[in-house]
């Protein structure tokens, strides 16, 4: 049994950022409930259609925030059949929309709403340090590892290490992304960018630049995904679940069995099976850029290269607008913004993407996207594959 | 309010007291499963190998290799301003465990994926913390 074609997402929303801030100061849960509200609009349905409720975030903890898809739940006036607050980190709502699919497809629920929102720009939360070294931290916490650059910097380390990738080849991700977020009138980041002002951008943790790091801005999203049999109630056209997958391989990095390879080889292995679809049918990708190295082991992870090569098969701005390999569309979370847990604004983008309604930066004819999102220190994946009618 | 200034200090607790109290004798204590034979680091109640009870604590040779590692140009918060660049790094240990921790006694633009380390044992406060250096042959 598969979930392919079980499900469609019908609905999208967000909020608007002023220099990766939520305007007027808005809390984390009227965000989240503005990015509802439209997504449910962009669906041509009410809060009263929704029995599925899908949500993760980092807001309220310890406290509220242990029961996320409780709390919106309550904000909102939904009461579902269904509830999900899992949470695996950035690739939360990646795996939403393959438990969405499947609640769907087992009849558990008919109208599944994934949300998230984040205002830790406004409230300068994004440093996890400060917090007691408890459980697994208690190894690593005391000698001092910037988290998460430091990870993310160790893996990109032993990458140069065992296949010889330089810096300028990571680079090469951050300036094409920017390119894309110029041609984004959301994006927070427009400059323009070149390898060199990567290169000579301070070292966070080496072998990472600061312009290898993501944004840290608010933000908030809203998915809306329904049952074949309630596509036709909605506004907008469908954009159907092909393949879904989701695996984790560790989450102290030192439990990483392989630095250089993420699971995004078992959870992207799932969804193109279950897809049915080849690389070569894939039309974009928007692939989670937490960091620029998370993007080139997860471009080989997923196999759209082999390991190693990861370097070469983004030289020469191959993943910028007009490459042959259109990447991170809306900016990515290098350049477009990145609330903490950008995975579901990946999904987002590829919906837009599919439905034709992204202006300058339409990759054309737009048939089949993958979204990977990617969580903790590169520790879950969840890879979804999408396609139109 | 915590001081911020003051590093982390693990949260010891049930898993890991034999680890913690080694250090404080000097010893780098690991596991060693007595079902399938292999080591596990960090310590667990059952193998991850094989889900055994049955588990020892041995003393590591402390030596290894860096598998990978980061120059902190930026401090992995406040407490550890004072010491930017530092190294961390997640060390092999020859028992076949992987380990994080600091590199040490060594100029950190000198260390290289692959090189030889020993442990090296560093009081702070109330904890000893394993730590490494670049080996003495090497």
């Amino acid at each position: 049994m598969s979930i392919k074609r079980s499900a469609a997402i019908v609905g999208v929303g967000d909020v608007e950022l002023e220099n990766g801030k939520v305007a007027g100061g808005k809390s984390v849960l009227q965000i989240q409930a503005i990015a509802a509200k439209r997504a449910l609009d962009d669906a041509g349905l009410t809060k009263d259609d929704v029995d599925g409720m899908f949500v993760a975030g980092l807001w309220g903890l310890p406290g509220v925030g242990s029961f996320p898809s409780v709390v919106m739940s309550e904000y909102l006036g939904i009461n579902p059949k269904f509830t999900d607050s899992t949470q695996i980190g950035g690739s939360a709502f990646e795996a939403h929309v393959g438990h969405a699919a499947a609640a769907i497809k087992a009849g558990l629920c008919e109208v599944a709403l994934i949300l998230y929102g984040s205002t830790q720009r406004s409230e300068k939360s994004r440093s996890l340090a400060g917090r007691p070294p408890t459980l697994t931290a208690q190894y690593e916490t005391p000698f001092g590892l910037p988290s998460p650059a430091g990870s993310y910097a160790m893996a990109a380390n032993r990458h140069m290490h065992e296949y010889g990738t330089t810096a300028e080849d990571l680079a090469e991700i951050a300036v094409a992304t920017r390119k894309w977020a110029q041609l984004n009138p959301d994006a927070m980041m427009k400059d323009s960018l070149t390898i060199n002002d990567v290169l000579n951008s301070p070292m966070i943790c080496d072998p990472l630049h600061l312009l290898d790091c993501c944004l840290v801005t608010d933000g908030a999203g809203a998915l809306v995904i329904v049952s074949p049999d309630r596509v036709k109630d909605c506004r907008k056209k469908p954009v159907w679940v092909l393949g879904q997958g989701e695996s984790h391989s560790h989450w102290s990095i030192q439990a990483m069995p392989d630095l250089t390879v993420t699971s995004a080889a078992i959870s992207g292995k799932t969804a193109f099976e279950m897809a049915g679809v080849t690389h070569d049918e894939i039309d974009f990708v928007q692939i989670y850029d937490s960091f620029t190295i998370t993007v080139l082991l997860t471009l080989e992870s997923l196999g759209f290269c082999k390991r190693g090569e990861g370097g070469d098969f983004v030289k020469n701005q191959r993943t910028a607008p007009g490459g042959d390999f259109p990447m991170n569309t809306n900016g990515g979370g290098l350049s477009y913004a990145h609330p903490g847990m950008y995975g579901i604004f990946l999904l987002i983008e590829a919906v837009r993407q599919l439905r034709n309604e992204c202006g300058e930066r339409q990759v054309q004819d737009a048939k089949i996207g993958l979204v990977n999102g990617t969580g903790g220190t590169l520790s879950s994946t969840s890879v979804v594959i999408l396609g139109r009618d | 309010m915590e001081n911020s200034m003051t590093k982390p200090q693990p949260v010891i607790d049930a898993d890991s007291i034999q680890f913690w109290e080694g250090c404080k004798n000097n010893q780098l204590l690991i596991q060693k499963c007595l079902n399938c034979s292999k080591h596990i680091f960090y310590p667990r109640i059952v193998c991850p190998h094989c889900t055994s009870e049955k588990i020892e604590w041995i003393e590591s040779s402390g030596k290894g290799k860096i598998y990978s590692f980061t120059i902190a140009r930026r401090p992995g918060g406040p407490a550890f301003k004072a010491e930017v660049p530092y190294a961390v790094a997640l060390v092999d240990l020859e028992e076949g465990v992987r380990i994080m921790s600091n590199i040490i006694n060594t100029d950190v633009d000198q260390i290289k994926c692959e090189q030889e380390v020993e442990v090296v044992f560093v009081k702070n406060g109330e904890i000893t913390y394993p730590m490494f250096q670049p080996a003495a042959n090497s």
